[in-house]
């Protein structure tokens, strides 16, 4: 079995570092989707990204995923050494293409990113126990066998959280992860990522659509509509002109 | 009569190797054609068979196999790249490509009107079948064991989700070009005992069996490999003793097959 170059230790927890998008720029055809966006993040920081529909978030989380091509440069500095390394993205998505009736457990779907062995062979004791305790940061390491269609919303969140941070990555991107569970669900998701991120001094990126809860849990929210409009603490951003404009009176 | 006295005649022995030998590979590549709900599409780069054997034809390769596999395989490429860079469903692409390979293949190999002598490539005959064609059945059977090792895991994490799977270095895109050609490579070479009618079946039905009856991926690749070989084998021996074409009897079986599990599946349903 071999996972995934695995870290001795869980180093972001005990290094400060900071990541610097600078200048990101992406551009469909003839129109600029995303316009000289520069974001610095911290350690242990939770930058929530808000926005209207078409503001550029997914586009922006994508591009920093390495998944479509854009201008602008990504930098990532370990505080105390200063030197740059290459930066490892944990990444929960919107959602996964699971039907009902898959035939595939969470081991499997956990297994099938983190490993090469390959999931159609018996299961390998190693990686299972691997898997159950990353499962059990959680608190849902008994679900390790339960077919994925099964699984409630935020049972399949824990396990889309779970498989972000093996390997503990230095940056956590969230999109939009409140759709598909009710609203204890998101209440507890919040509490989850706060933990987390306090826990294992985590840098996060998070796409939100809940005003209220980003009041409650965000050290920083950056507000985007193809360019960054503005930024701040919450209470900053929340005041502000272009806020208004943009989502009215809602919630303020 | 021992019950096996059809293993006395050569084409028997070869036409029961190319079924232990072919099932297995359909079983394997099907689990994921079903996940990834690629039916439509394995069965667009079987009706390019068509016009695979008329480029042959047309410019002379002796081998007819060879040139149908080069065909299928630059059209399974053709076909994912359209498919990735259009706003029409992925089911209208495969659709215009197939309908197009498919019509240029009757049109140029019945010039003269001489189409009957391609017939066999409808239906099939597995009795035709030769040792040197077992063997390239069988070097199939292990490149395919061994792909399905190294990319299984790549194809499957980046079905569920593609910027999951690439944040993990996973290059999904890639596996699922390599997935294609090898579903092309194999269908060219299963067509001359199955035809190109009933090839998507040998595909889709054994998995699809599989998958009312599994709950994980190991029993899923289990099943859906002893459904391809039982059925395979009954149908073969069905035939040898009733005389009616080996192909479809098979895929009668595995259909049968799939609605058992079906029933079996609603039944156990919570």
């Amino acid at each position: 079995m071999t996972l995934m170059k695995e870290r001795p230790d869980v180093a972001c927890a005990h290094h400060c570092h900071c990541i610097k998008i600078n200048g990101l720029s992406v551009t469909f055809g003839d129109e600029k989707v995303l316009d000289d966006v520069s974001l610095h993040m911290h350690c242990g920081e939770l930058t929530v990204l808000i926005g209207p529909n078409g503001a550029g978030k997914t586009t922006l989380l994508r591009a920093l995923l390495g998944e479509i091509p854009h201008e602008g440069k990504i930098e990532f500095t370990e505080t105390k050494t200063g030197k740059d390394k290459s930066l490892r993205i944990g990444y929960v998505p919107q959602s996964l293409n699971i039907e009902r009736e898959i035939p595939m457990t969470v081991y499997d779907l956990f297994a099938s990113f983190i490993s090469r062995y390959p999931i159609w062979f018996p299961k390998s004791k190693k990686l299972y126990n691997t898997i159950k305790e990353q499962l059990k940061i959680f608190s849902v390491e008994d679900i390790i066998d339960k077919q994925v269609g099964k699984l409630s919303g935020g049972q399949l969140q824990r396990v889309m959280l779970s498989i972000a941070l093996t390997p503990m990555p230095d940056l956590l991107i969230l999109d939009e992860p409140v759709s598909g569970i009710d609203e204890n669900g998101v209440r507890d998701f919040y509490q989850l990522v706060n933990e987390m991120k306090s826990k294992n001094n985590l840098s996060i990126l998070l796409v939100s659509h809940d005003l209220d809860l980003v009041r409650k849990y965000a050290d920083k929210v950056v507000l985007l509509d193809k360019k960054i409009l503005c930024r701040g603490t919450p209470e900053q951003v929340y005041e502000d002109s272009s806020f208004r404009r943009i989502f009215g009176g809602k919630t303020v | 009569m021992t019950g096996l006295d059809f293993l006395s005649y050569e084409f028997m022995r070869n036409a029961l190797l190319a079924i232990l030998v072919s099932s297995p590979i359909f079983a394997l590549l099907g689990t994921m054609v079903v996940n990834k709900k690629m039916a439509f599409f394995s069965d667009a780069i079987g009706h390019s068979a068509l016009c695979g054997i008329a480029v042959g034809v047309i410019f002379g390769f002796t081998s007819r196999t060879l040139s149908m596999v080069v065909f299928a395989v630059l059209f399974s490429i053709l076909l994912n790249f359209v498919k990735d860079r259009t706003t029409y469903g992925a089911d209208t692409i495969i659709s215009v490509f197939a309908s197009v390979a498919m019509s240029l293949g009757l049109v140029l190999l019945s010039r003269g009107g001489s189409f009957n002598r391609y017939s066999s490539y409808l239906i099939g005959d597995i009795l035709s079948i030769t040792r040197e064609e077992v063997i390239s059945l069988t070097v199939c059977l292990v490149l395919v064991i061994i792909f399905w090792a190294i990319s299984y895991n790549g194809l499957s994490s980046d079905n569920l989700n593609r910027a999951l799977a690439r944040s993990k270095g996973i290059n999904g895109k890639l596996y699922d070009y390599i997935f294609s050609a090898f579903i092309a490579v194999v269908i060219m070479f299963s067509i001359r005992w199955i035809g190109i009618l009933l090839i998507n079946s040998l595909i889709i039905l054994p998995a699809a069996s599989s998958r009312n009856v599994s709950h994980n991926t190991r029993s899923y690749h289990l099943f859906s490999v002893v459904f391809s070989l039982l059925c395979g084998v009954a149908g073969l021996l069905i035939s040898y003793y009733t005389s009616v074409p080996s192909g479809p009897t098979i895929v009668l079986l595995l259909g049968c097959t799939f609605f058992i599990t079906f029933v079996i599946h609603s039944l156990n349903k919570d």
